[in-house]
């Protein structure tokens, strides 16, 4: 990365991204207003989180950035080294855990693996002091709304792991928290469980009218489930918005590979910016001073010799580092003048000829590229 | 696992078949015998002196022998005490685990390495101790005595100490080491449920380790049902009142060798049948 400054590499095809516009939030008594700041000798976690009540908020990061450090402080779990924890309008930072309105999902479940179903969801009202026919009965009625009702003695080993993320969330929603945490909820299923249980949740999670933050390193887990995303990386939110407006406008290599674009930062005067990277770069866009300039893989053109023809801008010459597929495309990782990633169909792929060392011109036209105020 | 010579060849002649090897049948191919000569050593090393108890066992007399109150008393008297000093164990040895497992304070290693020096004491040391701490004349027991008019030592109740002194480290180190493997996360999902601490433990923890609780009071069962040293220097031998089974065995050797050998077998058919109770539930794989 620090050799590259201004590169991105770009994995991942756009996601669907024109989510609605999510309303700003309301920093009031109601919701969460939070400053949780952990220290931990080399690590600090310093994030900034309020959010309306019916908010689904998603901290997105890479491994290591503090998602679920943030989580289990707010969870209680951990304690804060600064800062300040308000839901509600009523101060948490020193209430313990158990006396929390705030109920969790782990990440990977957590069932107390020699009570039934039933007894895992009826755990926290018994823990409230509701009656245990009493807690049952609720149980039931959670289960039955999750749709598991048929599985309502089964032990937890016995649970598919769609039903045991399922029994989690109505395990964690059973207390009526005013805050409900997910410590990556769809993590631990595999790829077409995952699909179903993300609509399921999705919904649930629209149902829900208190706060809810999810914890996730997935970008279409967070787009799908969360009206807004907080990217965190290093402990420090680098960014936060809808998903569509963090998708449009990345400002950081970790968000840009994310939603599968080729990031450049640089500065501007008119039509043409300056990469910090080396070469120079012309946009439609009009902008003066420090700017990020993104445009995706597909708009990137290959040729193996240099176009003749008129247009000299936006053209670099570049080497082929490597190649992977991507369904039937073909996405070309180049180094050289400009570092960047180009997607291209196999049967051009294999006309030009393209393997790892060859050398290749690149170009893009201004008009798919995006520059914006850095 | 692909070679050139097909997955036959791979797992074939070579490495033997993934057939259950014994020793003594045709899997002895592939042991070494440096290992093989001294493991049939040991096993006969432990099995020998067994098999020469029951060999030389007074079977004609058996019956007699074993009929005597006293021999009724010591067994019934080692029962007891043995299940009072493991009752013991694990209502102060399971709280003081789960301390040692999940609290943190200074010098935890020092108050665990404290626990486990009553494994490698001689009993006849901790007896020893427990006179000096509990004895009429001891640093507490002078005041149990003038406070209470409590007396243990040459008691029932001396004797229970005295296993438990010994049984008990057994239970903490198994309850440790169970409460280490087991997953602490549980106890913090059940405080985000709104369990108290205690409550965690009572209702998620507990029942999560209890087979190692399990494994951990048959250890300090057995441990105190054979201890010897620690009773006879801090409760004394009287029968009866303080004459377990290993004492009974013991001062029958001095005059009646027959009578020894016969209470020896007694306790041997006891370890046999807790083991053989045990084995399908908690020490299979172990």
């Amino acid at each position: 990365m620090a050799a590259d400054p201004g590169r991105v590499r770009t994995y991942r095809p756009m996601t669907d991204i024109d989510a609605p516009e999510a309303a700003p939030t309301r920093v009031g008594d109601e919701g969460l207003d939070a400053r949780l700041v952990v220290d931990r000798g080399a690590f600090r976690l310093d994030v900034s989180l309020t959010a309306a009540p019916g908010d689904v908020v998603a901290l997105l990061g890479p491994n290591g950035a503090g998602k679920t450090t943030a989580l289990r402080a707010l969870a209680g779990l951990v304690a804060l080294t600064d800062g300040h924890l308000r839901l509600d309008g009523a101060p948490l930072e020193d209430t313990p855990p158990e006396s929390r309105p705030v109920g969790v999902v782990f990440q990977d479940y957590l069932l107390f693996p020699h009570l039934t179903a039933l007894d895992n969801v009826a755990f926290g009202p018994r823990c409230q002091g509701v009656p245990r026919a009493e807690a049952r009965t609720q149980a039931a009625a959670w289960l039955e709304r999750m749709g598991l009702a048929d599985h309502a003695h089964a032990k937890p080993r016995r649970l598919s792991g769609g039903q045991a993320q399922r029994v989690a969330v109505a395990r964690a929603l059973a207390t009526r928290p005013r805050l409900l945490l997910l410590d990556e909820p769809l993590a631990a299923l595999d790829a077409r469980t995952r699909l179903e249980v993300r609509a399921q949740l999705r919904r649930h999670l629209a149902e829900f009218e208190a706060v809810a933050v999810l914890v996730t390193h997935d970008p279409l887990d967070a787009m799908v489930l969360a009206d807004r995303l907080v990217v965190i990386e290093h402990g420090q939110v680098v960014q936060q918005g809808t998903p569509a407006d963090i998708a449009r406008h990345p400002r950081t290599d970790y968000i840009a590979q994310l939603v599968g674009l080729n990031l450049y930062r640089g500065r501007a005067d008119g039509h043409a910016v300056r990469l910090d990277a080396g070469p120079s770069l012309t946009t439609t866009e009009e902008l003066s001073g420090p700017v990020f300039v993104a445009f995706p893989p597909s708009a990137v053109t290959l040729f193996r010799d240099r176009p003749t023809g008129a247009s000299a801008r936006n053209l670099w010459r570049c080497e082929v580092e490597g190649m992977e597929t991507h369904g039937d495309q073909i996405r070309a990782d180049l180094t050289g003048e400009l570092a960047l990633a180009a997607d291209l169909t196999t049967v051009a792929a294999a006309e030009l000829d393209l393997h790892p060392g060859a050398a290749v011109w690149a170009t893009v036209k201004a008009t798919q590229t995006h520059a914006y105020p850095a | 696992m692909t070679s050139p010579l097909g997955p036959d060849a791979a797992t074939g002649p070579r490495t033997g078949r993934p057939r259950r090897r014994r020793v003594g049948t045709g899997g002895r191919r592939g042991v070494p015998l440096p290992l093989l000569l001294p493991g049939l050593v040991a096993l006969a090393f432990l099995l020998l002196p067994l098999l020469a108890l029951i060999v030389r066992a007074p079977w004609r007399t058996l019956p007699d022998q074993l009929s005597s109150t006293q021999v009724w008393q010591a067994l019934q008297l080692s029962l007891v005490s043995a299940t009072a000093a493991t009752a013991v164990s694990l209502v102060l040895g399971v709280p003081l685990a789960w301390l040692l497992a999940r609290t943190e304070f200074p010098g935890r290693g020092f108050v665990r390495a404290l626990v486990t020096l009553p494994l490698v004491l001689p009993p006849v040391v901790g007896g020893v101790a427990l006179l000096l701490a509990l004895g009429r004349n001891g640093v507490i027991g002078r005041w149990l005595d003038a406070w209470f008019g409590i007396t243990l030592p040459f008691t029932t109740t001396g004797v229970v100490i005295a296993e438990a002194f010994v049984a008990m480290p057994f239970l903490v180190i198994s309850v440790e080491g169970t409460l280490r493997a087991a997953d602490p996360r549980y106890e913090e999902a059940a405080t985000t449920l709104g369990a108290s601490r205690f409550t965690a433990f009572r209702r998620v923890t507990l029942p999560l380790i209890a087979p190692g609780i399990a494994a951990g009071a048959v250890l300090a069962w057995a441990r105190a049902l054979g201890e010897f040293g620690a009773t006879i220097t801090f409760a004394g031998n009287f029968p009866g009142r303080t004459q377990t089974m290993p004492l009974a065995v013991y001062l029958a050797l001095q005059d009646d060798p027959d009578a020894a050998i016969s209470l020896s077998l007694v306790l041997l058919a006891v370890s046999i049948a807790v083991l053989a109770g045990l084995r399908d539930r908690w020490m299979t794989g172990a």
